[in-house]
């Protein structure tokens, strides 16, 4: 019974366990300098950013190991390989999976040896170099704790033969097994893959031999795998894609039949071998298992009318015009196209009794099939949010005929209630939330942003909502939804509710929202999941029990919460200031300012254009990746370049057509830093004389590892006692001016996706504003960095001196100093921007911040903060010490 | 001498309960951690368990003796942080390998007062304050504060004095890096090789929170598989969770290995000022449970447990036969 259990077992974050049932497994080839030129680039430039994106798009795409090879005369192998896993690490959705550490040099190898914490794969050892390198390798191999790959190779060379092949590895097998005890289950040979169809006698026994001796190896070397590199075999046709994939697909479908359990594949480049031509296949077999005499002749003679052939469906275009009528609803609305919607919808009404009928049955058959696609990730929320468009297009034409016939009560999944709380103007989470619960056939009442708790409740029981959905983008969001679960928990309300939005999250959800209403509070991370949980919560059959599952998970997520909370130690805000980052102001002087004031800025939005970070704009539609990476990403490079078209088609407008205006207003201001955290702004320079304003600013209080300094952004900017004049820079800039008024004229027009797409764009903009107007205060209007000259890739991975922090984000989450910047830069007279109660600028498409000059202040996270430090920061700020509280209290340490 | 290997098939093994909790109630100061040898050593020493080996030798043996009273089978040595990597924070490097030996000694002599039946000293060997495979500055996911290299040396010279000192196996516990594991059970193989000897290992990790993951991300089947690569004498869970929260991770560890299976949870979770209150009874309930569930052959307690709640565990592991090994998976 024990041998049963010898099965290669390997591991990343997750297991991956290889049995006889075990389909064949997929190694990613991409990930491997030797293989691919791009790669290979992004190493050569350190751009290990988008190196790890090749690596998460074979995990996504399939592959159930990644090889990650550095075998390149210009590289630093150890470094790169080291650098390069090291960063894996990082990524749980790459490190999941288990890594093959591909070198042919042995200290590459061992260096990835070193930073693996699951159990690899070597690729690969031989008997090349003698006996003695070999078993010494083994043994060091057994010991880090990975499994090995064992190259057809020895001391004469490469085996190319059947017998040199199993010779080699039975030779192998054997020192492996009994000198060195090495697992056999752990040994996987690459008896070699080589051309086929070169033209020279020798190497048409390639393919076969490798198949034979695969079997060999399977029936005669007790649970030894067999694995190879198949992009090999296909050499002598580069450049003709589709004949190599073919070759590929018919190699594989063969080497497996004979036994082979691993192989390095490119899945792009490989046919489904049932659906290879079977003129090209029979051709391909020929040659492959060697059946004929001038096998080769023919495929070379045959391949050439493959050559340039490419996957066309042109002539499929608009062939779905020819399907039934269900069809051709489901294929508008599953691929988004309104060209049609009306005439087929006009067919349907004619077929049915009532018209209401068209939108039960036809146009709901046709969103399940979306639901079903999007439930399942084959469908992204570009493409959900246009067949919403059309779906609302069918709707609306069917509106009157319905209301005609006065039966317009249609069977909804549910009412939902969508609102952005009190003091928050961002509705783009909220909006995409709507449109996909919509399509689900769920009512929606979207009572728009900045709702008050009052009108919630109110319009939540009038009109008898099933759901309320709470959103937020801001932190002071986080506790107006507390409050009003308490609210609506004391007037007894047993509505479910649900959060989403940026800043909040589960565990904000569990521990501080959940416990304050007695009915389910639900966390809901992205569109996508909104509507499992809605119907969840609707449902008769799975209501009690998912309820009671939510509560449980949250319950428990709450004890660990509150269990783990303590284990950070935090030092006196005292200790903290001791332990401040002490820049060496002795020997730096501050660059005086060219300017010193407060001045206005427009700009041409075309100016802007450049400066657009598009990651997040991605993001903002639930698609994961890095621009432009993303655009050819192999699950969702399709979606993301639609939608990148769409996009960029409509900033053309919005530059064009002027739809927005961009205004900016910033000031530069001597300054110092006083009594450690406080930041003194003045008019006159040395004379500090008259103050303006004081900027308050937090200071990390986590207990930190020896040497690491407690940062507050105050530590940037000159302490008084150093003698030395420095400055501080504040500023706000808007594109949100003219965002509202196109998204309002969008939706008039049911046009959901453009109505998001325009406000996304608009977020776009004003940080791109940003990040140009942070460009001219370093090189000309501070000037303290004139010879900069930055990509704009640069300058979005903040590769410039000084820093640009807001207020609300990560190094200083007090809302309470963007009333300062208003006061100071006169920011609502100057630009029309304003703040809510809750301190969010409006119009949303807006950013504001300050700046500092000092090349080694940086972007840091504030982290939990302790009561003395509140209690300090409210006597700073002149406010009572529970209002302070309630200001920081996403920030206080429990 | 008897072997563990042989007690371990004959029956439940306990091993014993927290040894810091025990510790402080003694409330040593500053000047008793420091002693007489250390009384002017320029850094503060207060804190440092390990070092109350060397300075308050008996406060340990008692601890040790204690449990071997509740009826430990195990006791672990008072070595937790007894590397040059952990005791950097106190400035006392060079007095690692002392440390190790005299902990593995004390351990070794009252285990020797015990002649009932044969009793084991396990040479504790901590995770160390860093972490190979996760990096310390958010900002920075590459970088590394300890190297595989790093942690391998330490390791060595701690396994090196351990056995020197005494141990009948090692102890790699509350492995919350799988990467540091790897380090030490590299180490571990280093010196059984140069010194012809077969030291039984146990291993012992640690699943964080609710995720079922080690803070390094394993799943726990993902820990189990990274490992493996070295002959163990058991592997299992230890510290973060109470029994009843590691039960289900127990469980998924039993349903795939052969290997021995120990558990050593913390007695429940901490309540709001970070004390463990689970009592002695309430933790022999749950560990009844595992015992009836065919789940363990090592069982002893972590964070909050005293030889009150060994001598509760004793009682009821003594009622049943070990867990019984499927061979199936």
């Amino acid at each position: 019974m024990a041998e049963a259990t010898k099965y290669l077992k390997l591991s990343g974050l997750e297991p991956l366990i290889v049995t006889p049932e075990s389909n064949f497994i997929n190694v990613g080839e991409r990930t491997n300098v030797t293989g691919s030129r791009k790669f290979l680039r992004l190493i050569k430039e350190e751009k290990y950013e988008e190196a790890l994106d090749i690596a998460r798009a074979q995990v996504e795409g399939g592959a159930q190991i990644i090889d990650v090879n550095m075998d390149e005369g210009m590289l630093d192998g150890v470094y790169a390989m080291t650098k390069f896993l090291n960063l894996i690490a990082a990524e749980p959705d790459i490190a999941r999976v288990p890594v093959m550490i591909d070198s042919s040099k042995w200290e590459i190898i061992e260096a990835g040896l070193k930073v693996i914490q699951g159990k690899g794969v070597v690729n690969s050892i031989s008997l090349k170099e003698g006996k003695e390198a070999f078993i010494h390798h083994a043994k060091l191999i057994k010991r880090y704790g990975a499994a090995v790959i064992v190259m057809a190779f020895d001391e004469e060379g490469q085996a190319d033969t059947y017998q040199r092949r199993i010779d080699i590895c039975k030779r192998s097998y054997d020192i492996l097994v009994n000198e060195v005890h090495f697992p056999p289950e752990d040994i996987i040979f690459d008896p070699n893959i080589f051309p086929v169809a070169t033209g020279m006698e020798e190497h048409k026994l390639n393919a076969l031999d490798f198949f034979k001796a695969t079997q060999w190896i399977r029936e005669n070397l007790p649970y030894a795998g067999v694995s190879g590199g198949v992009s090999n075999v296909s050499f002598s046709f580069r450049g003709n894609d589709k004949v190599r994939e073919a070759m590929h697909s018919a190699f594989l479908y063969h080497a497996i039949k004979h036994g082979m359990t691993m192989g390095i594949v490119n899945p792009e480049m490989l046919e489904i071998y049932d659906e290879i031509d079977p003129i090209l296949l029979e051709h391909v077999e020929d040659v492959l298992l060697n059946r004929r005499e001038d096998a080769t002749e023919r495929l070379l003679d045959l391949a050439e009318s493959f050559k340039g052939d490419f996957k066309t469906n042109n002539k499929a275009v608009q062939e779905w015009r020819n399907g039934s009528l269900q069809d051709r609803l489901t294929h508008s609305l599953v691929k988004g196209i309104d060209e049609f919607i009306e005439i087929d919808v006009e067919e349907a009404r004619l077929s049915v009794e009532k018209p209401i009928e068209v939108i039960e049955n036809h146009l709901m058959n046709g969103m399940n099939v979306v639901g079903d696609l999007f439930g399942s990730g084959k469908m992204f929320l570009p493409q959900v949010v246009k067949s919403a468009r059309v779906m609302k297009k069918a709707v609306a034409y069917l509106l009157p005929y319905i209301e005609a016939s006065k039966d317009g009560k249609s069977s909804s999944a549910g009412k939902v209630l969508m609102a952005t709380v009190k003091g928050d103007v961002h509705d783009i989470g909220k909006n995409i939330v709507s449109v996909v619960l919509a399509c689900n056939n769920f009512e929606i009442i979207d009572l728009g942003v900045m709702v008050p708790p009052e009108k919630i409740i109110e319009a939540a029981v009038r009109e008898s909502v099933d759901i309320i959905g709470l959103s937020g983008l801001i932190t002071p969001s986080l506790d107006e939804m507390v409050y009003l679960a308490k609210e609506m928990d004391k007037l007894n309300i047993q509505i479910p509710i649900m959060i989403g939005g940026a800043t909040t999250s589960r565990a904000h959800t569990a521990v501080k929202i959940a416990p304050e209403y007695q009915s389910t509070v639900v966390h809901v991370n992205d569109a996508s999941r909104a509507v499992t949980v809605a119907s969840n919560l609707l449902q008769a059959e799975t209501k009690n029990s998912y309820v009671q599952s939510v509560r449980e998970e949250y319950d428990k997520l709450r004890e660990g919460y509150l269990s783990r909370s303590r284990d950070k130690n935090y030092l006196s805000i005292e200790e903290a200031r001791k332990n401040k980052l002490q820049l060496d102001w002795n020997n730096f002087t501050p660059v005086k300012p060219n300017f010193i004031g407060t001045k206005t800025v427009e700009v041409e939005l075309a100016q802007l254009v450049d400066f657009i970070d598009w990651t997040p704009f991605f993001q903002s539609w639930e698609l994961f990746g890095k621009y432009p990476a993303i655009l050819k990403d192999e699950v969702v490079g399709e979606q993301a370049s639609a939608l990148f078209a769409d996009a960029q088609k409509m900033l053309s407008q919005i530059v064009t057509e002027k739809w927005f205006t961009a205004k900016g207003i910033l000031g530069i201001f001597p300054a110092n830093t006083v009594n450690d955290d406080d930041i003194s702004v003045y008019e006159e320079p040395e004379t500090r004389n008259p103050q303006l304003a004081t900027f308050l600013t937090l200071r990390q209080q986590s207990q930190k590892t020896a040497g690491a300094p407690n940062i507050a952004l105050a530590d940037f900017i000159a302490p008084i006692e150093s003698g030395k004049q420095d400055y501080i820079g504040c500023f706000c800039v808007t594109t949100g001016f003219g965002v509202d008024e196109k998204a309002a004229e969008f939706e008039k027009q049911l046009d959901d996706y453009n109505s998001i797409l325009v406000k996304a764009l608009g977020d776009r903009l004003a940080e791109a504003f940003a990040e140009y107007l942070h460009l001219k205060v370093r090189q000309d209007i501070w000037g303290y960095a004139s010879d900069e000259n930055l990509s704009n890739q640069e300058l979005i991975n903040e590769e410039y001196k000084g820093i640009r922090p807001a207020p609300g984000y990560p190094a200083c989450p007090d809302h309470l100093e963007k009333p300062t910047i208003w006061k100071l830069l006169q920011v609502e007279e100057a630009i029309g921007v304003k703040l809510t109660e809750s301190m969010a600028m409006w119009p949303a498409a807006s950013v504001s911040g300050y700046y500092f000059a000092h090349p080694q202040s940086k972007y840091f996270g504030l982290g939990k903060i302790k009561e003395d430090q509140v209690v300090d920061y409210a006597k700073r700020r002149g406010i009572a010490t529970e209002i302070a509280t309630k200001w920081l209290s996403p920030n206080i340490a429990d | 001498m008897s072997k563990i290997q042989d007690a371990i098939k004959e029956r439940i093994l306990v091993l014993d309960g927290a040894m810091g909790t025990m510790l402080q109630r003694n409330n040593f100061s500053e000047t008793d951690f420091r002693g007489e040898r250390f009384k002017d050593f320029p850094h503060p020493l207060k804190g440092n368990n390990d070092l109350l080996s060397i300075t308050q030798p008996e406060a340990v043996k008692q601890v040790h003796r204690l449990y071997f009273q509740a009826g430990a089978d195990i006791v672990e040595t008072n070595t937790f942080s007894g590397t040059t990597i952990g005791m950097a924070d106190y400035h006392m490097e060079d007095l690692v390998y002392e440390l190790n030996y005299q902990s593995a000694k004390i351990a070794r002599e009252v285990a020797d007062e015990f002649t009932d039946r044969p009793r084991f000293v396990a040479g504790s060997i901590g995770p160390t304050n860093r972490t190979a495979s996760m990096s310390p500055d958010v900002n920075d996911p590459g970088f590394r504060a300890v190297t595989f290299d790093d942690l391998r040396i330490a390791y060595k010279q701690q396994v090196e004095a351990l056995i020197d000192g005494g141990c009948d196996v090692l102890l790699v516990e509350t492995i919350f890096d799988t990467l540091n594991a790897k380090a030490a059970l590299f180490a571990i193989e280093e010196v059984k090789e140069e010194r012809h000897l077969d030291i039984p290992v146990m291993v012992s990790g640690t699943i964080t929170d609710a995720s079922g993951r080690t803070l390094s991300g394993q799943t726990v089947e993902a820990f189990l598989i990274s490992i493996q690569h070295i002959p163990l004498l058991s592997i299992g869970f230890n510290c973060a969770l109470g029994a009843d929260q590691l039960k289900p991770y127990l469980k998924r560890l039993a349903q795939n290995t052969s290997l021995n299976i120990s558990a050593h949870p913390n007695a429940g979770l901490p309540n709001a000022f970070g004390q463990y209150d689970q009592t002695p009874a309430e933790m022999q309930a749950l560990i009844r449970e595992y015992l009836q569930d065919n789940l363990v052959n090592i069982i002893g307690g972590c964070c909050g447990t005293t030889p009150e709640h060994i001598k509760a565990i004793a009682e009821v592991a003594a009622q049943f036969k070990p867990r019984t090994i499927l061979e199936t998976i």
